[in-house]
């Protein structure tokens, strides 16, 4: 039987869904039975999730326009060697 | 190029091959075209990652000013290198730990750090994990406007210690498969597992905190 802790231990497999299904089927029994770790379960995926779901912020023109002017007298130099 | 940069890009260029997607194959043309020459095609790759090589980069350096130098440095030396990069993974990928490497020498350069380095052994006790069990009220998305949540999942990111916050990053942000961050942060696959467990556990703890259910009980007080 599946405690907390082997369930704690096994909870980034059953997050990234790659256990074996003995080994998920014995953590859905657990979550079942147990509410502590059912929510730890939840919170932890929406946390995995909620990051997930962040879009990167854009460059500022400045910097963008910064990068742009290093890396095409970079490609310009290469061209020319 | 020093010698610890050659290994990380050969470790880079020899990752395993992966099954590409639709938009895959428009990469890997840019690629090729920018390998002959063809400057658009490397500003379209550029234009493509700039935005989350910056924020993986400020992420890790914790520096508004190293993330843009580490931004430009990766490009640089990813455009220097590609005749390395033989296609055998996403070129994101490779990408990604070259701006991975660049913002850990950058860290490491930084004596004001005062927070484990990424290589130092570290205590992995569940028990040292504070649990806080509460449900979540509601969807977070919803709950606060984009600004705010960005500021909230900013700063608890933050507060993690970097070899934490770096696996973090890569894993679940970058979505790099468990056995790519353990190449890019030079690490083993239990560790990598173990920090990342770590890393989501504390996080779940510190967003719990502000997004847990309120019981209802507590209205009687107010």
């Amino acid at each position: 039987m599946l405690t907390c802790k082997d369930f704690l231990r096994e909870l980034n497999d059953y997050l990234d869904k790659c256990c074996d299904p003995s080994v998920r089927a014995e953590i859905e029994k657990h979550l079942n039975d147990c509410p502590n770790c059912f929510v730890v379960a939840d919170t932890t995926k929406k946390t995995v999730n909620v990051y997930k779901g962040m879009e990167a912020q854009p460059l500022s023109d400045k910097l963008k326009s910064k990068l742009m002017g290093v890396i095409e007298a970079k490609m310009r130099g290469c061209k020319k060697a | 190029m020093d010698a610890a940069d050659d290994v990380n890009l050969d470790l880079a260029a020899g990752a395993e091959a992966q099954s590409s997607g639709p938009g895959e194959t428009g990469e890997l043309e840019l690629v090729q075209r920018a390998k002959a020459g063809d400057v658009g095609a490397f500003s379209e790759l550029i234009n493509r990652y700039e935005r989350r090589i910056l924020r993986l980069a400020k992420r890790i350096t914790q520096n508004e000013e190293d993330a843009e130098d580490v931004l430009q440095d990766a490009f640089l030396k990813a455009y220097e290198n590609l005749d390395r990069f033989q296609g055998n993974s996403k070129f994101y990928t490779w990408l990604v730990r070259i701006a991975v490497n660049e913002a850990l020498m950058k860290l490491r350069k930084r004596k004001s750090d005062r927070t484990l380095p990424l290589d130092e052994p570290m205590e992995t006790g569940e028990e040292t994990v504070q649990r806080e069990i509460a449900v979540w009220e509601g969807n977070p998305e919803q709950k606060y406007s984009q600004e705010e949540l960005h500021n909230i999942l900013e700063d608890a990111i933050q507060s993690l210690a970097p070899s934490y916050r770096t696996v973090f990053v890569l894993r679940d942000v970058e979505e790099l498969s468990t056995e790519e961050t353990a190449a890019a942060l030079d690490l083993s696959i239990p560790a990598v597992k173990s920090r990342l467990l770590r890393a989501r556990l504390q996080l779940r703890e510190k967003l719990t905190r502000l997004f847990k259910k309120q019981p209802e009980d507590m209205l009687a007080y107010l």
